[in-house]
């Protein structure tokens, strides 16, 4: 090809955009190995599995290895840790960037002992030739060794050869979380460390009219307090000072409020004007649709992340230049889009990540980062650590959209689908900082000299946002899947753990059941009529078999049992789930089976723990969880408010893995969610012919349809 | 003014305002960081400590309510080098995924067992009732407990 010496070939995972190997991989002379993912850990085990493909690639053993925690100065830009894809991407780039320093290594040590590679083995850095001599990586190694382009020619090692990957090397953060050990961004503390709290409006868009700050500035212990706009903040010594500096605030300020909230029914989606568009087709003049015809409509309202820590931060600002350890999913982004709304050049703010709790999605990680650097520049020279509270957590982080599908099909003569009509409505869920133009940081949009608000979109197709999952995986003649974007959400939404794909994939594995019924067949064994893919149909004939599923089998009017079963983004994780539910006052969900296949499984127990997680969460979206409001506030400020899943009402989830090594790896944490709220919905229909098309399935709802 | 309390063994002579949450208290002045905010209203159990044998939500009880007394945290039970039997349990069964939640419910955990070594499930999950997981990582966490009864029995 003419342009082929212009054009850089596209190199593996995240290789491509952060070429040079340094990056990466240090092989240090004290015998140790430092690897810089631009990925973060956000209670997904990811730097576990990212340390085996290392250690796996390198030949050295994992105690060797050290992860440096990703910031804006010196780690790869990886963009954001989303979409179950760090495998796919920070993964892959590890693999090759590691055989190719092995094989830097090996040149080195093939020179000095003066043989040639084929003469070289390699157990924990020491290479031995055949012959009887041998150097270690740590005496070859400098600073030269990995200054050079990566070209990815080396090939990694096949997979029968893995002695680590596939392993499940127990994890190295564990014994320090549960002994104490300061572990998350909440847990920093600095010398002079100060507390800062922002006093929010009562609603969204609200504008500040007036408020005392001089009554504050005098209470004991206050530093700062902050007006920028209808911005309002407080700085003080002691957090419980600028707690009460904050509820001070709060009594004093006054607000004009704009908030107009939907009514309490996602349905409002359906009368607001949509960018509709047909994102799958398929025609096929030889089939005739002459069997029954059936419609339905599903729903799923507006769901929080509600992750256990509520969001944190902590910046200090010296001479006009910011550094912040943040949890933000994505460093660079969120630097891209602070330092525009401080006013500074992008070189003015380094980022550092910190962990926190699980956030499953974008929720007020990179807000709080933006607030602590506010509040920062209003005590200069001092560490200032903000933390949002509980109920500034359920009221403004960024939410998951609620959700609308309705859909139609038809039965052939066969009794098969002959044909499909599938629409969904929502709104955007994505609004992560650095999808410009405009800024996505809320703060930003309350200062005196505002920010634009970025509008919420979706991630293309094919993984989608809104449409993620909404094409079948199942082989219909005849189909048509439409989406229905609707924009300016009048609640803030953006990323939830699988996006849309727990309401498409519910209202999906919901109709088929309903139509397997009309057909007369076993909902499973109608799925698999309906499925050429061997991997799609090897995780349900495998749940299947571990439920002791028995076709056609009926429940007894108090039990039943569903199935659910999706491929994420369809390219992503098998998932299949069966639920065995038990009718009492509320849906009680006693026992869970998964099947599930993400290819090459890297670090074994940590794919399963992240399943079954996935799993009991899911469990929890069905039966309980709702965002509250009414016509002018969000309305949840507690965990009464918003009640998740308890120890006392958890299921038992029986997982079972099919590995398949010779696969590429795919990501976990997402596949679960759709499959679940189907599995849980026909299970209920299969126990007592109770259809619930609405999530969650609360008390309310349930009695309603028995009734 | 001049309250002392003890913790993990050792006075502290408390410097903040009467009606301040323990929870800050530990966190911010004695350094117990394993001792953690979720929502600060009693809801979450992250701020979860031992006194006189009884789990108690930190952040729910101001540090004038706990003049004099004896106050057990994470930090006082075991260390990553000598962890205490529900800790060890929980690397055992690699029992968190964030594991922000866990060092509240191994203090809830502590507390059942030591009062009720024989726990079966249903204790188990009852004295977990006010702790949240977010993360779903109940069905490990409950047979790290398990395993923790067995061994504290022997
Ligand atoms: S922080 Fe104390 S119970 Fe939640
Ligand atoms: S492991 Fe994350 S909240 Fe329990």
């Amino acid at each position: 090809m003419a342009n082929a010496t212009t054009t850089p070939r596209r190199l593996p995972g995240s290789l491509d955009t952060n070429r040079s190997l340094a990056t990466w991989l240090s092989i240090n002379r004290d015998g140790t190995v430092d690897m810089r993912p631009g990925k973060i850990e956000i209670g997904q085990g990811i730097l576990s599995a990212l340390t085996q493909i290392v250690a796996e690639e390198l030949d050295v053993n994992l105690e060797r290895i050290r992860v440096v925690t990703a910031d804006t100065a010196q780690s790869p830009n990886e963009g954001t840790t989303s979409g179950s894809r760090s495998i796919e991407e920070s993964g892959m780039a590890f693999r090759y960037a590691a055989a190719e320093a092995r094989e830097l290594l090996l040149a080195r040590a093939g020179a000095k002992l003066g043989v040639s590679l084929e003469q070289l083995s390699v157990s924990d850095g020491t290479i031995t030739s055949r012959g009887g001599g041998s150097v270690t990586y740590w005496d070859i190694t400098d600073e030269s060794l990995l200054q050079r382009e990566a070209t990815a020619e080396t090939a990694p090692k096949s997979h029968t050869l893995h002695k680590i990957v596939g392993g499940s090397a127990p994890r190295a953060d564990i014994p320090r979380k549960v002994t104490g050990v300061p572990s998350y961004v909440q847990d920093m503390d600095l010398p002079g460390l100060l507390h800062g709290r922002v006093s929010r409006p009562p609603s969204a868009g609200a504008q500040l009219l007036n408020v005392d700050l001089d009554e504050v500035r005098a209470m004991p212990g206050v530093v700062a307090v902050l007006r920028d706009g209808s911005y309002l903040g407080v700085v003080a010594e002691r957090e419980e000072q600028a707690i009460r500096a904050q509820r001070r605030l709060a009594r004093s300020a006054k607000w004009r409020t704009v908030a107009q909230l939907p009514e309490f029914d996602p349905r409002y989606l359906l009368k607001l004007p949509a960018k509709t568009e047909v994102i799958s087709e398929k025609k096929d003049a030889n089939t005739t649709a002459s069997g029954a015809t059936l419609e339905a409509e599903y729903s799923r309202h507006f769901l929080a992340h509600a992750a256990l820590a509520p969001s944190c931060a902590v910046a200090v600002c010296n001479g006009g230049k910011f550094t912040v350890w943040s949890h933000s999913q994505g460093i660079y982004l969120l630097r891209d889009e602070m330092a525009p709304a401080l006013g500074v050049a992008l070189e003015d703010v380094v980022i550092h990540h910190m962990e926190s709790a699980g956030c499953y999605g974008h929720n007020g990680a990179d807000d709080v980062a933006l607030d602590a650097a506010l509040l920062a520049r209003a005590a200069p020279g001092r560490p200032v650590r903000v933390q949002w509270m509980r109920d500034e957590e359920f009221m403004w982080e960024p939410v998951s959209s609620a959700m609308v599908v309705k859909t139609r099909a038809t039965l052939g003569k066969d009794g098969n689908i002959a044909s499909w009509h599938f629409d969904v409505w929502s709104h955007g869920h994505s609004s992560r900082p650095g999808r410009g133009p405009g800024s996505n940081l809320m703060s930003s949009w309350y200062l005196e000299k505002p920010m634009q608000r970025a509008q919420t979109g979706n991630p293309p197709l094919p993984g989608g946002g809104s449409h993620r999952n909404a094409i079948p995986i199942y082989d219909y003649p005849n189909q048509r899947v439409t989406n229905h974007l609707i924009a300016n959400p009048p609640i803030r939404t953006s990323s939830l753990r699988g996006l849309g794909s727990q309401t498409n994939v519910f209202a999906i594995e919901s109709f088929m059941d309903e139509l397997a019924l009309a057909a007369n067949v076993d909902p499973i064994e109608f799925r698999l009529r309906h499925l050429k893919d061997a991997r799609a149909r090897a995780v349900i004939e495998k749940v299947a078999a571990m439920a002791g599923w028995k076709a056609n089998q009926k429940g007894d009017g108090v039990r039943g049992r569903g199935i659910g079963f999706a491929r994420y983004k369809n390219a992503a994780a098998y998932v299949a789930i069966i639920a065995e539910v038990e009718l009492a006052e509320d849906v009680r969900v006693p026992k869970l089976w998964c099947a599930f296949d993400v290819g090459q499984a890297i670090h074994t127990d940590g794919v399963i723990n992240q399943m079954e997680g996935g799993i009991i969460q899911a469990v929890s979206f069905t039966l309980k969880e709702a965002v509250k409001y009414d016509r002018e506030h969000i309305t949840q400020k507690s965990w009464d408010d918003y009640p998740i899943l308890s120890f006392t009402e958890v299921p038992e989830v029986e997982v079972a893995l099919i590995n398949r090594p010779e696969l590429p790896p795919v990501g976990a944490g997402e596949g679960t969610q759709g499959p679940v709220s189907a599995a849980i919905g026909n299970a209920l229909f299969n126990a007592a012919n109770v259809r619930l098309r609405d999530i969650p399935f609360t008390r309310d709802r349930l009695i309603a349809a028995i009734a | 003014m001049g309250i002392s309390i003890t913790i993990n063994g050792r006075p502290h002579a408390v410097t903040a305002s009467d009606e301040t949450p323990l929870l800050y208290v530990l966190r911010n002045d004695a350094g117990c960081k394993g001792v953690r905010y979720g929502c600060g209203a009693g809801q979450c159990g992250t701020c979860m400590v031992i006194i006189d044998g009884k789990p108690v939500q930190s952040c729910d009880v101001p540090v004038s309510a706990v003049a004099g007394k004896s106050i057990t945290t994470i930090e006082g039970i075991g260390s990553a080098d000598h962890p205490h039997p529900l800790q060890r349990a929980f690397v055992e069964e690699q029992a968190a995924q964030c594991g922000y939640c866990a060092t509240g419910i191994i203090m809830s955990a502590k507390a059942l067992l030591d009062a009720n070594p024989n726990a079966n499930d249903a204790d188990i999950r009852g004295a977990l009732s006010k702790n949240l997981c977010r993360c779903g990582t109940h069905q490990r966490i409950l047979r790290a407990v398990k395993r923790a009864a067995i061994e504290m029995r022997k």
